[in-house]
C-alpha cells in the first residue's frame, strides 16, 4: 500500500521508468531496445485499457496510473522487461489487480489509453466507474494441473474471485473413482471475469493452473450467423452484424470461379 | 522395462485408483508401479489437519518427506484431499522451525524475564524448568503448575502429559485447547447420553435425506465430508435437500436448497420452534414407541451467568469492560426474553439475577406436559421475529423458510442428518444447543440409525482421540470417566499402579481459568504443548500481560515460533507429527496410527520425550507427600506410605513410576511392528541429540510408544469404549470404537450395530452411558422432588428457554462480531501460514462486511479499518466481496492471522457449563484506519 515504507524505493524505480519512457525517443535507448516498442500480446494491461495496437499508440508512458495503483500492482515496464518499455502492466501471480471500486488509475490518465467510459456503467446517463467492467483479459483453467479435477478439495480461486459466483463459479460432479465424493471444479465465465488475476495468484498449484491472458488471445469467436435459439440475450450479436459487416458472398475452393465459368469448364468430366 | 514420468504417474494413479475400488491391477502395470517408486518408502499416516481424519500416505526419501498423497484405502477419504491435506509434505519444512531451546536471559546467563531469548542446551532447559516448578509446587502446591495442552496432541502424548500431571504432580490444571473447540459438545453427549462422542458415523452421509448444516461452514471447515455431502445431493438432487443455518452468508450455502440467516444465539429459538411444530402440529411425527421406552425429558436453571469471572470488579478489568463484566451477576430482560422466560414468572425489564453460576448443569426430570408448556411461546411468528437474521430479507420469506426446514425433519421416513461445528460449541448456550439438536430428533426417532442422527463435527484431529478419549481435561480421565468420583480415581490409580488417594479429586483449572488464574497469581507455571493458547483464547492483551508482566513462567514446546512461544519464557522445539510415532481419532471415532516418517529438524525432541525427560528430575517423595489444595479441605493425602507398600522407594522418580517401570519396559524394541522404522524415543537417532543430562540420548531401550496405548487401552476395555491392539492399528485404515471382538461400531446405542446396546437387553436402543443418569424430578420452574431417579440406558430430552447473549451491539458498539476459519489456513496459522502456496492464496485476515454497512462507515473495499471492542482493537482491510457476506450489522473477521490479532478483540465469555469461550458474539465498532 501507499503508505508502506517501501515507498520511496518505489518511485525512485518508477521515476526510472517513467524517464526511460519518455526519453525512450532518444536514439540510442531505442535501437538498443527496439525489439521491446511493439505491442505485446501476452502483457496485461490496466484497467479500461484500448485495444493493444491502440493502447501502444495513445499510452504516453506517463506513469500517473501506476502511481495511483494502491497496491503497487501496476509497472512500468522497463529496459530487460521484454516488454514495451516505459507502458503500464502487471504480473497477476505476483500482485493481481485488486478491483479497486473507485478505479482509481483510469481517470488520472491524460492520453486516453485508459478509457473512462469502457469501465463506467451508466444510472440514468450519469457516469459511475464500474471495475467490474473492466476487461483486462481471462482466466483460463489447464485442466491437467486444477487439482480440483482431480478431486483434491481446493476451489482456492473461486474463494479468491471478487466476483465469486459469477466470474467463477463451481461445477458439482459425481467422483465415481471413489463412489462417494464430489467433484467441486471451478468455470470461468468469459463474460463476466475482468482478468484480475486474483485466481492465478490464489492458485496454489507450483505454477498456476488458473492464469490470465490478454482476451485477444484467450478467446475464440463463434461466428454472427447462427445465434444460441436458448439464450435470449445472444440476439444481441446481431447488432453488430447490421452496423458493421457488409453483405459479403462466402467463397471456398470450389467456389473461386463464377457459376458460368464452372459450368462451362469440361475438363473435371 | 522403462517408463518416462508421465507414464509413470499414470501407473501409480491406476494402482492406486484400482485399490479403492479392488480392481485387479494387471501384473505388468503394478510391477511398473513398484519398480517406479523403489526410490523412496510409502507408508500410511493421518492428515495434520482437521477433525475429519483423513488418511494419507507419505513418501520419504533420503530422511525427509518428499510427497503425500490420499490413501486410496482409507474409508473417510479414498485418496483424496483438500487443499490443506495436500500440503502436508511441507508442512514440518519452513524455514523458521525451532531447532533448539531458547530461554530468556540476561548477561551473565541467567533467566530473566525481561531478557532476550538465546539458546540453551536441553540439559539447561531442563534444570530451569526443574527450578521453576519446584518454586512453583513450593509456593503453591500442586495447582500452582498448570499445562495448555491440546486436541493436536498425539494420543500417546496426550497420555504421557496427563499421567505427568494427573499421578505425578497431582494437579488437575491439565486442559486442552479442545476446551475452545469440542467442550460444548461434549457437555451436550454427557448431559443427553450419559457419554461422550456421536452415536452415528459418516456413512450417515450417502443415506440421510435432509443434510442440515447448522452452525457449521463444513465447504471450507470439512471439505472431503462437504464433496461427500455434494456427491449426496447429486446422487439425487430432488429428495435430498440441504439446509444451511449460519449468522453470516458463507460457501456452505452454495449447495443449499434452504439458506437461513439467523441472529446470534435465536439457533436456541429455531430449535424449540421446531420442536413446538412437532410437539403442538404434528404430534403424529412423535416416535413415542421410542420416546416412552428411551426417554426422559428434563429442563435446568437459566441464571447461570456467562462464565465471565465471578468477581464482576476484578481489579484486572479495564473500565471499558466493567458493562459486560456485570452480566455475570445479574442481566436485565428484553422483550424477547420476557416472552422466552415467561415460563418463569418474568417479563420484559426483569433483573434476572444470575444465581447459579456454579451449579449451572443441575437439572432434573420432568414431565412430557412442562416439556410442552415450554415450547408454547415458540410460534412461527415469535421465532421468525426474534431469529431474522438479515434485515434486508422479508419477514414471510425468512418464515417460509423456517417451515420448510420443520417440514424436512419432520416428513415421515425422511431420514435426517444434522451436522454443527462450532456455531453451536462456541456459544453461551453452547451445551443447550447441542442438547436440543437432539432433541428434535429424538422426538422424531432420528438417531442412532444408519442415516439419521445428530452429528457433532469435530474440530480438530485429536479433539476426540486425545483431549476427549483420554481426557486431558481438568476434570477428566481416560474413558469418560472423571477425576471427582472416587470410583474412577481409584481405577486410573490401579491402572497407572499408583497409590490409591494419588489422584487430586478437585477439579483443576479449565483453559480460560488457567489463564485467569495466571492472571491472578494463583498459577506460577505454565506449559504449553501443541496449541497456541495466546492467539487463540479471545480477550487475549489480559493473558499476554499476565505472561509478560507477572512472576511467573512459561514454557512453549512448539514447531514454530507462534504468538505463545514469543510471550513465553522457554521455548522447546517439538517433533512435529510426522517425525514422531502417533495416533489420532476423528469425529467419528476412528482411531489412526501411525509410525515415525523422518529424523526430527535440528535438536527438536517429541512431547512426549520432553515429558518424560522432566519427569527424571522429581522424585515421588517430592511430589507425593500431603498437598495443600484450596478448596479441598485436608488437602491431599500423604501417600509415600502405600507407595512404599507397593514396592516404590523414595528416590524413585517419576520417570521409574510412570514411564519406564516394568510393565513398560516389557514392551521391547525392535519391535517387528516398526521393522525398518525409526524411534528416536526407544533408540535416539543419528543426531545423537546431546539430552536432558548432557549427553547423547541414545534412547530409553524400550517401546514407550506402545506401552502407553496399551496401558491406555486398559481404561476402556469392556466399558463401552474398546480398542484393538497396538499392531492392528498398524495393519489396518483406523477403526471406529468400541472395537469389539475385532470388529469395529458404526452405529453406537442401536442394538442392530453396537454390542453393548445388544448386550443391554432392551429392545432396539440402548443409551448405557453412565454420567448424568441420576437425577431428581419437578417442573419447568425447579425440582419439586429431590429423590433422585436412575435413568437406566435412557437419554434426555432437554427443554431450553431462548436467550440472548452475554454483549449485543449498542449505540457504542454496533456491529456483531464473529469469528472463524478459512479453509486455506489451519487453527492460528503457524503451520499453514509457513507453506507458500498456502500463504500466497490468503496472505491475511480481512474483514468481512456488508457493503452498506461500509459505506456507512464511510469505507471501502480494500481500506483499512479499525475493528474495536471494549477490550482491544485490531486493523484490518475491508472485504465486501469474497468468501463470505455477512448481513447488515454483522462482521466477520478469521482468527489464523497473528497480525490481524482479532482474540483481542473477543470476549472470554463461556457457556457456564461446558466453560467454553464463545468467539462467535460480541460487539464492537469499525472505522477508519
Amino acid at each position: 500500500m501507499k503508505n508502506s515504507p517501501s515507498n520511496d524505493r518505489r518511485r525512485f524505480l518508477l521515476s526510472i521508468a517513467r524517464g526511460i519512457g519518455l526519453s525512450a525517443m532518444g536514439a540510442l535507448v531505442w535501437s538498443a531496445y527496439v525489439g521491446e516498442v511493439k505491442a505485446a500480446p501476452l502483457i496485461l494491461r490496466p484497467p479500461g485499457a484500448l485495444k493493444e495496437d491502440e493502447f501502444i499508440k495513445n499510452c504516453i508512458k506517463c506513469g500517473l496510473c501506476v502511481e495511483a495503483c494502491p497496491y503497487d500492482t501496476l509497472k512500468l515496464a522497463k529496459p530487460g522487461d521484454n516488454l514495451p518499455m516505459g507502458t503500464p502492466y502487471f504480473t497477476p501471480r505476483t500482485t493481481p489487480c485488486y478491483m479497486c471500486s473507485d478505479v482509481p488509475c483510469v481517470p488520472v490518465c491524460p492520453s486516453g489509453a485508459l478509457n473512462e467510459p469502457s469501465v463506467s456503467s451508466y444510472v440514468k446517463a450519469h457516469a459511475k466507474l464500474d471495475i467490474n467492467k473492466a476487461r483486462m483479459g481471462l482466466a483460463v483453467i489447464d485442466k491437467e494441473s486444477c487439482i480440483a479435477t482431480w478431486g483434491i478439495q481446493c476451489d482456492a480461486c473461486y474463494r479468491a474471485c471478487p466476483l465469486m459466483g459469477q466470474a467463477i463459479t463451481i461445477e458439482y460432479s459425481k467422483n465415481e473413482r471413489t463412489g462417494k465424493h464430489a467433484f467441486l471444479v471451478p468455470i470461468v465465465h468469459a463474460d463476466v471475469c475482468t482478468g484480475c488475476g486474483m485466481c492465478e495468484h490464489a492458485c496454489v498449484t507450483q505454477k498456476a493452473a488458473i492464469y490470465v491472458l490478454p482476451r485477444a488471445l484467450a478467446m475464440g469467436e463463434a461466428g454472427n450467423h447462427y445465434i444460441k435459439g436458448w439464450d435470449p440475450k445472444d440476439e444481441q450479436r446481431l447488432e453488430s452484424v447490421n452496423k458493421e459487416v457488409p453483405h459479403e458472398f462466402t467463397k471456398t475452393k470450389l467456389s473461386e470461379k463464377s457459376a458460368l465459368d464452372s459450368l462451362n469448364d469440361e475438363s473435371g468430366l | 522395462m522403462s517408463l518416462d514420468r508421465r507414464e509413470f504417474l499414470k501407473s501409480a494413479a491406476a494402482a492406486s485408483a484400482a485399490t479403492a475400488v479392488g480392481m485387479a491391477i494387471p501384473a505388468s502395470v503394478e510391477a511398473a508401479s513398484n519398480q517406479a517408486q523403489a526410490g523412496w518408502r510409502w507408508d500410511k499416516a493421518a492428515c495434520r489437519f482437521c477433525g475429519t481424519g483423513c488418511g494419507i500416505m507419505m513418501a520419504t526419501k533420503d530422511d525427509r518427506i518428499v510427497a503425500v498423497k490420499g490413501d486410496p484405502l482409507a474409508p473417510v477419504n479414498r485418496g483424496l484431499n483438500c487443499i490443506k491435506g495436500y500440503f502436508n509434505a511441507k508442512i514440518m519444512y519452513g524455514a523458521d522451525r525451532l531447532t533448539q531451546p531458547l530461554l530468556r536471559m540476561n548477561d551473565k546467563g541467567q533467566f530473566d524475564k525481561h531478557g532476550k531469548f538465546k539458546p540453551i542446551s536441553w540439559e539447561r532447559a531442563f534444570d530451569e524448568m526443574e527450578v521453576q516448578i519446584k518454586s512453583a509446587l513450593k509456593e503453591k502446591g500442586p495447582t500452582g503448575i498448570a499445562m495448555f495442552s491440546s486436541g493436536q496432541q498425539t494420543i500417546l502424548e496426550g497420555n504421557a502429559a496427563l499421567k505427568l500431571m494427573k499421578a505425578g504432580f497431582r494437579t488437575n490444571n491439565i486442559d486442552p485447547n479442545a476446551r475452545l473447540c469440542m467442550a460444548s459438545a461434549v457437555t451436550g453427549f454427557m448431559n443427553v447420553f450419559g457419554a461422550d462422542e456421536p452415536s452415528g458415523c459418516y456413512d450417515d452421509i450417502e443415506l440421510a435425506e435432509t443434510i442440515v448444516a447448522f452452525g457449521s461452514n463444513m465447504a471450507e471447515m470439512h471439505p472431503i465430508l462437504w464433496s461427500r455431502v455434494s456427491d449426496r445431493k447429486l446422487s439425487n438432487p430432488d429428495k435430498v435437500q440441504v439446509v444451511v443455518l449460519s449468522t453470516y452468508k458463507h460457501r456452505t450455502m452454495d449447495l443449499a436448497d434452504v439458506e437461513i440467516i439467523f441472529k446470534p444465539n435465536t439457533d436456541l429459538a429455531i430449535f424449540n420452534y421446531i420442536a413446538r411444530e412437532i410437539v403442538y402440529n404434528h404430534p403424529e411425527a412423535i416416535d413415542w414407541d421410542f420416546v416412552n421406552r428411551y426417554i426422559v425429558f428434563a429442563t435446568g436453571p437459566v441464571d447461570i451467568g456467562y462464565g465471565l469471572r465471578e468477581d464482576i470488579h476484578h481489579p484486572k478489568y479495564k473500565k471499558s469492560e466493567l458493562d459486560t463484566a456485570a452480566k455475570q451477576k445479574s442481566k436485565v430482560l428484553t422483550a424477547d426474553e420476557g416472552v422466552s422466560l415467561g415460563y418463569l414468572g418474568y417479563k420484559a425489564g426483569d433483573t434476572l439475577q444470575m444465581k447459579n453460576t456454579e451449579t449451572a448443569n443441575n437439572h432434573w426430570q420432568i414431565t412430557f406436559e412442562e416439556f410442552k408448556k415450554g415450547l408454547a411461546p415458540y410460534t412461527l411468528d415469535y421465532t421468525a421475529h426474534v431469529a431474522k437474521g438479515d434485515p434486508d430479507e422479508s419477514i414471510e420469506d425468512f418464515k417460509a423458510k423456517l417451515q420448510k426446514m420443520a417440514d424436512l425433519y419432520i416428513e415421515q421416513k425422511r431420514k435426517c442428518l444434522t451436522f454443527w461445528t462450532m456455531g453451536f460449541n462456541q456459544h453461551t448456550r453452547g451445551t443447550w444447543v447441542n442438547e436440543q439438536a437432539y432433541m428434535i430428533h429424538f422426538l422424531l426417532g432420528k438417531q442412532a440409525k444408519p442415516g439419521s442422527g445428530a452429528f457433532s463435527l469435530t474440530g480438530q484431529p485429536s479433539a476426540c482421540g486425545t483431549a476427549r478419549e483420554v481426557g486431558t481435561f481438568s476434570h477428566r480421565l481416560p474413558a469418560d470417566m472423571v477425576v471427582m468420583n472416587p470410583d474412577h480415581r481409584k481405577r486410573a490409580e490401579e491402572i497407572w499402579h499408583i497409590p490409591a488417594g494419588t489422584i487430586n479429586p478437585k477439579n483443576g483449572s479449565h483453559f480460560t481459568q488457567i489463564h485467569r488464574d495466571l492472571e491472578d497469581g494463583k498459577v506460577k507455571f505454565a506449559w504449553v504443548s501443541v496449541c497456541n493458547p495466546y492467539q487463540d483464547t479471545g480477550n487475549a492483551e489480559h493473558w499476554i500481560k499476565a505472561a509478560r508482566e507477572m512472576d511467573n513462567f512459561i514454557v512453549t514446546s512448539d514447531g514454530y515460533p507462534g504468538i505463545s512461544a514469543k510471550v513465553s519464557d522457554l521455548i522447546l522445539p517439538s517433533a512435529m507429527m510426522y517425525e514422531k510415532w502417533g495416533a489420532y481419532g476423528n469425529a467419528e471415532r476412528r482411531t489412526q496410527h501411525w509410525r515415525q516418517q523422518v529424523t526430527p529438524v535440528g535438536d527438536a525432541m517429541s512431547d512426549t520425550w520432553q515429558f518424560v525427560e522432566l519427569s527424571k528430575r522429581f522424585t515421588i517423595k517430592e511430589v507425593w507427600g500431603a498437598q495443600k489444595i484450596p478448596g479441598l479441605e485436608g488437602g491431599l493425602p500423604d501417600v509415600m506410605g502405600a507407595a512404599k507398600a507397593m514396592g516404590y522407594k523414595e528416590t524413585d522418580t517419576l520417570y521409574d513410576v510412570l514411564y519406564a517401570n516394568t510393565t513398560a519396559k516389557s514392551f521391547k524394541w525392535p519391535d517387528p511392528v516398526g521393522k525398518g522404522y525409526q524411534n528416536s524415543e526407544a533408540e535416539g537417532d543419528k543426531r545423537n541429540v546431546i539430552g536432558s543430562d548432557g549427553k547423547p540420548f541414545k534412547g530409553y531401550g524400550f517401546f514407550l510408544q506402545k506401552y502407553l496405548w496399551e496401558e491406555y487401552r486398559k481404561f476402556g476395555d469392556g466399558h463401552g469404549h474398546d480398542y484393538a491392539d497396538f499392531n492392528t492399528y498398524h495393519r489396518v485404515r483406523g477403526l471406529k470404537w468400541p472395537v469389539v471382538d475385532g470388529k469395529e461400531t458404526a452405529w453406537r446405542y442401536n442394538a442392530k450395530y453396537d454390542p453393548y446396546a445388544k448386550k443391554a437387553n432392551s429392545g432396539p436402543f440402548s443409551f448405557y452411558g453412565h454420567a448424568f443418569k441420576e437425577i431428581p424430578s419437578g417442573n419447568l420452574q425447579g425440582v419439586t422432588d429431590k429423590t433422585k431417579v436412575h435413568l437406566d440406558g435412557k437419554a434426555k430430552i432437554f427443554f431450553r428457554p431462548y436467550m440472548e447473549p452475554t454483549e449485543v451491539p449498542d449505540k457504542n458498539y454496533d456491529i456483531w462480531l464473529c469469528t472463524g476459519r478459512v479453509l486455506e489456513h489451519w487453527h492460528s496459522g503457524t503451520m499453514t501460514m509457513r507453506v507458500p502456496e498456502l500463504y500466497r492464496a490468503v496472505p491475511e485476515a480481512l474483514c468481512y462486511i456488508h457493503p452498506k454497512d461500509a459505506e456507512k462507515r464511510g469505507v471501502k473495499q480494500g481500506d483499512m479499518v479499525w475493528v474495536e471492542s471494549r477490550r482491544g482493537k485490531v486493523k484490518a482491510h475491508v472485504e465486501t466481496r469474497g468468501r463470505n457476506r455477512p448481513p447488515r450489522g454483522l462482521v466477520f473477521v478469521p482468527w489464523f492471522d497473528e497480525k490481524v490479532f482479532i482474540n483481542k478483540v473477543c470476549l472470554d465469555h463461556t457457556c457456564p457449563i461446558s466453560k467454553q469461550i464463545d468467539h462467535k458474539k460480541c460487539a464492537v465498532k469499525i472505522y477508519k484506519a
